[in-house]
């Protein structure tokens, strides 16, 4: 470092230059501290889905706890056989499938009339939609449940999704990639004699295909993961649980299973984020790189 | 004329799903829940088909009278200690991987992975952490800052379970609030970051002199979304202390939920009328905010 220095002596930023290297290993240091915070708990439940059991090894054994000296794949087995896992990520395909199946199409079909139509009573619609924004929404929780129990929903599938799939997010998202294609495109499919539901069905949807496919990742995760909605609708009936409510069950049963609990919990982990990973830009870019 | 009829006709076809989705599961619920909140209306009652009776503000007395309440209520507020601690770390944490040095970007889909966890699945990996023999007490010990005969399970301690689980929403909070910084940070111009460490600034200076007046318009949105968040915070307490010890972790919601679906007799008058309550204190929250923000700025 000091030939360098001395080899340009006239360099401004010289008093600075033993910083640098100090400034990058902090930040980095800082970045590592952090990763810890975020990561370490997906650590750990990895290292212990993959630790064999029969070795009689505490989860709470530091740091062996964290490195497995035998590793194994027999807990994912067991919690699927043990747990009927299997039933209950079904459930949790059927519906984030039905959930994002839904917003797309409720979506899509009514951003189009609002991106490209005049028609009376379109401003309120639009402010009504904007007003789903900020309403307070303490109580739609109760009466949503009522509702499904009168139309005879409530414990089913469908309860969970149908008050879900309407919302402004999705039919802004949608809106917005409308409003972003050419209009003279619209006109020339006018004139050659085509229907709105073709126009929708053939230009429309497919050169709006990002913006439906972010809307549709998006729904995946925030469907997958949701407890609070599926847990209330389907507490009368723990069979059609999926697996954000289910694993919770996993805790409190009476042969309590940390290894299995965390297979499980990596069973259900592993499918979002292979998600995140394929889409990683769009989440980490926000709202902006869906809209784009 | 006849093509205008035609295309409000399709419009509102193409609007009729998501129209009547909305009229039934959002607008509906919010005018009825608020009309439940004057009314004596139990789960009984809906059982039997019997109308929701208007009592007034009865409810509204009852609610405000009873203890549990208020200390759900005051636990929600408290709650709110949250927001500065997790805005002012994701904007740190943004002016940290704002600036692209090799790895950044392994850094940024890291931090962000706690934001795409299901509140279970961190109850689950949480509880092993807080737990008496976890990984929290093991790095306490490691640290020479207690023993292991003082050791106690974070989430059953009446004075740090609240903490335990305020922790665990700043963990899965903190990447989502860094991507909305990180948008915003793209947005300042580098000459006005260069010209301020032409001048000498630190990055100290720089970052309370420079980013924090220019990001406060992001400041302000992602405030106002964590405000809201945390003084409607259910889903934590329900996995992790269901509102315990003592209901130290009893939140304001978490009366509404336990009123509407729990204990004997489902009294969903009395909860509405307490959603109410919540959704008024918001309201004054949000106004507060614009309040604070918007003075700031003419200082």
């Amino acid at each position: 470092m000091s030939a360098r220095t001395a080899a340009a002596p006239a360099r401004v930023a010289r008093p600075v230059s033993w910083r640098r290297p100090v400034n990058t290993a902090l930040r980095y240091a800082l970045l590592g501290v952090i990763l810890i915070f975020a990561v370490f708990p997906f650590v750990w439940t990895l290292a212990i889905a993959l630790t064999d059991k029969t070795a009689g090894s505490s989860i709470y054994a530091f740091p062996q706890s964290l490195l497995p000296s035998r590793v194994t794949l027999h807990n994912f087995v067991d919690v699927y056989r043990t747990f009927s896992l299997g039933k209950y990520l079904w459930n949790s395909v059927v519906i984030t499938g039905l959930t994002v199946l839904g917003t797309l199409l409720v979506s899509a079909l009514a951003a189009y009339p609002l991106a490209r139509f005049r028609f009376p009573g379109r401003g309120v619609i639009f402010g009504l939609i904007v007003l789903t924004l900020v309403l307070p929404g303490e109580t739609t929780f109760i009466v949503n449940t009522l509702t499904l129990k009168n139309l005879g929903l409530l414990g089913t599938h469908a309860g969970v999704v149908l008050p879900t799939i309407a919302g402004a997010f999705g039919i802004f998202l949608m809106r917005q990639a409308f409003l972003a294609i050419p209009a003279a495109l619209l006109e020339a499919a006018r004139l050659d004699g085509a229907s709105e539901l073709t126009i929708l069905t053939r230009i429309m949807l497919p050169l709006t295909r990002p913006s439906l496919a972010a809307l549709g990742i998006f729904t995946t995760v925030t469907t997958w993961n949701a407890y609070f909605w599926p847990m209330l609708v389907l507490s009368g009936a723990p069979d059609k649980a999926p697996l954000a409510v289910a694993v919770l069950k996993l805790k409190g049963q009476f042969n309590y299973d940390p290894f299995n609990i965390a297979a499980g919990s990596i069973i259900m982990m592993l499918p979002v984020l292979l998600v995140f990973l394929a889409a990683q830009r769009l989440f980490l870019r926000g709202m902006e790189g869906a809209v784009k | 004329m006849q093509v205008h009829w035609r295309q409000s006709l399709m419009s509102y076809t193409f609007l009729a799903p998501a129209l009547i989705l909305l009229a039934v599961f959002t607008f509906y619920p919010l005018l009825y829940g608020a009309y439940l909140g004057f009314t004596e209306y139990s789960g009984a009652r809906f059982a039997n088909h019997l109308p929701p009776q208007w009592v007034g503000l009865k409810n509204f007395e009852t609610v405000l009278g009873d203890p549990l309440f208020r200390t759900a209520l005051a636990n929600s507020v408290k709650y709110l200690l949250v927001v500065p601690a997790l805005q002012l770390a994701s904007l740190a944490v943004a002016v940290l991987v704002a600036k692209n040095i090799p790895g950044i970007a392994l850094f940024r889909a890291a931090y962000y992975v706690p934001v795409i966890t299901s509140v279970s699945l961190a109850a689950v990996m949480w509880e092993w952490v807080f737990n008496r023999e976890g990984t929290l007490n093991w790095l306490l010990r490691a640290l020479h800052l207690t023993t292991p005969e003082a050791a106690f399970g974070w989430l059953n301690s009446e004075q740090w379970a609240f903490w335990a689980v305020m922790l665990v929403t700043f963990w899965r909070g903190f990447g989502y609030y860094m991507v909305l910084y990180l948008a915003g940070l793209q947005a300042i111009p580098e000459e006005l970051e260069e010209a301020a460490i032409l001048d000498g600034a630190s990055a100290w200076q720089r970052f309370w002199r420079v980013t924090v007046p220019l990001m406060r318009p992001t400041i302000l949105l992602c405030t106002l979304l964590s405000t809201i968040a945390a003084l409607r915070v259910l889903e934590e307490v329900l996995v992790l202390t269901n509102g315990g010890p003592l209901n130290s972790t009893y939140t304001a919601l978490m009366y509404v939920y336990a009123k509407a679906f729990q204990g004997f007799d489902f009294d969903y008058g009395v909860a509405s009328a307490a959603g109410l309550v919540v959704a008024l204190v918001a309201l004054l929250l949000s106004a507060l905010n614009f309040r604070f923000f918007h003075r700031e700025e003419q200082a």
